[in-house]
């Protein structure tokens, strides 16, 4: 279970088309310590494939996408520099 | 305008419009009848099978004319499970297939059948392996896979997947609606399916071979036309423009089809350089020659297209905010790539260097106004 990191931060994307979860992720990663976890709630597909995405263009980390009991993700992103 | 939209749709040839224009006047009559009129539509049909015939490396009593490059994969896909229920229930396709086959293959399921995608590389390239182990499967009726991806323009390893299903005993679909007219049609395949407005052909016409000795029962009400496979009355005109097309596109292709990919070429390698953040896609050399796809990061891919339209560009994009549904491109989604502000630049016969400069020379402009209004700094 060391995976799953309480998050330092969360950012309430819900409700939100993309690019909008991604721009809000990018203004606010640098809003945590280095190798903290921010996590985006969000519920458009797009942003399911596009964290990780982001991540892999920005060489942070996606730790994981967990499903919401109302609809969505909680997908976690931990800051790597 | 500059027109950046061939997977869509490939504008009319000028020799399909002239073919086109003449086999309205002459080949209007029911190639099934037997007075004068109905033999020359007869003669003209038969003239035109056996030229897309040759063009694709069928024989002209493998192909079948349909309504459209959807209807034949549809008709291909279920009309090959079909005649092979007593082998199997299974269909193995790729992730990254045109909506048709995978629709078709949510028919199959409906219809108490299987089906399983093989996953694909971050470039869009099947998994072989994933594949050989699925059409391997003891029930497998039929595997299906494109030349090439609509959407990013990688090339799929067809050669070595129809060797893996010969060994195994199971028929290859191949897609080449993005191909036909433009490369060579791969070697291998049992049944493959086009479209001839792709190559410049009008709309209305697709084509299905089914190669001999492959089982095949159309799962339709019987009709006599097209060998079996295709209900209704041929378009014979749109048929005899389609061959127009894709002999002029074919005689073009190896000159024609190198001068795009050089320009295509110069997208791929000029976009990173002059837009920050953004994400070219795709394979970079094994690809279709007029294909390249991009996402820029931060961007609503809306309105990148509306902005590029009053530009004086058309072009298409897999981003969900562009499409029809809400979901984004199941292709970009089965890559793993980002889907927003995504933007498909495909390039048509003709296409000029001065029309690609000058979207290179506006295209950073527009993308950093769009990231000024969204608050990206």
């Amino acid at each position: 279970m060391t995976e799953v990191t309480q998050p330092a931060l969360t950012i309430d994307a819900l409700g939100k088309k993309c690019p909008i979860p991604i721009i809000m992720l990018a203004e606010q990663i640098n809003h945590v310590p280095l190798n903290a976890v921010v996590s985006v709630l969000a519920d458009d597909p797009a942003a399911y494939t596009d964290v990780p995405a982001w991540c892999r263009l920005k060489s942070h980390r996606h730790v994981g996408s967990y499903e919401l009991p109302g609809g969505g993700w909680a997908i976690h992103v931990r800051r790597n520099y | 305008m500059a027109y950046f939209d061939a997977a869509s749709t490939e504008p009319l040839h000028p020799q399909a419009r002239e073919a086109l224009l003449a086999a309205i006047d002459v080949g209007w009559a029911d190639p099934a009848r037997l007075y004068n009129q109905a033999r020359r539509a007869h003669l003209l049909l038969e003239q035109a099978r056996t030229e897309v015939a040759e063009a694709l490396g069928a024989r002209p009593d493998e192909i079948s004319f349909t309504s459209s490059g959807t209807q034949a994969v549809h008709l291909g896909v279920l009309g090959t499970l079909h005649g092979r229920r007593r082998a199997g229930r299974h269909l193995v396709t790729s992730a990254v297939e045109h909506s048709s086959v995978l629709h078709a293959a949510g028919v199959h399921e409906r219809d108490g059948g299987t089906a399983e995608t093989v996953g694909v590389s971050l470039t869009g390239r099947v998994d072989l392996d994933a594949f050989a182990a699925a059409v391997a499967g003891h029930d497998t009726a039929l595997a299906c896979l494109q030349t090439a991806n609509h959407e990013v323009g990688t090339l799929q390893p067809v050669t070595e997947a129809a060797e893996i299903c010969r060994r195994h005993g199971v028929p290859l679909l191949v897609d080449a609606a993005q191909t036909a007219g433009r490369m060579p049609i791969p070697p291998g395949w049992s049944v493959l399916t086009a479209s001839a407005h792709k190559w410049g052909g009008p709309a209305g016409v697709g084509v299905l071979a089914v190669r001999k000795g492959t089982r095949f029962r159309s799962f339709l009400p019987e009709d006599e036309r097209e060998r079996r496979r295709v209900p209704g009355f041929e378009n014979v005109p749109g048929i005899v423009a389609a061959a127009a097309a894709l002999r002029a596109m074919t005689a073009e292709a190896a000159q024609e089809c190198s001068r795009l990919s050089a320009l295509v070429d110069r997208i791929r390698e000029t976009v990173p350089k002059i837009v920050p953040d953004v994400e070219v896609i795709g394979e970079p050399v094994d690809r279709a020659p007029h294909i390249v796809t991009f996402s820029c990061l931060y961007v609503d891919g809306e309105a990148l297209l509306t902005e590029l339209d009053k530009a004086g560009f058309a072009v298409s994009s897999g981003s969900s905010c562009t499409a029809s549904t809400l979901r984004p491109s199941h292709v970009l989604e089965a890559m793993g790539v980002l889907t927003h502000g995504n933007v498909r630049v495909s390039l048509p016969r003709g296409a000029s260097a001065a029309e690609v400069d000058r979207f290179l020379a506006v295209l950073p402009g527009l993308v950093r106004r769009i990231r000024q209004d969204a608050g990206v700094e």
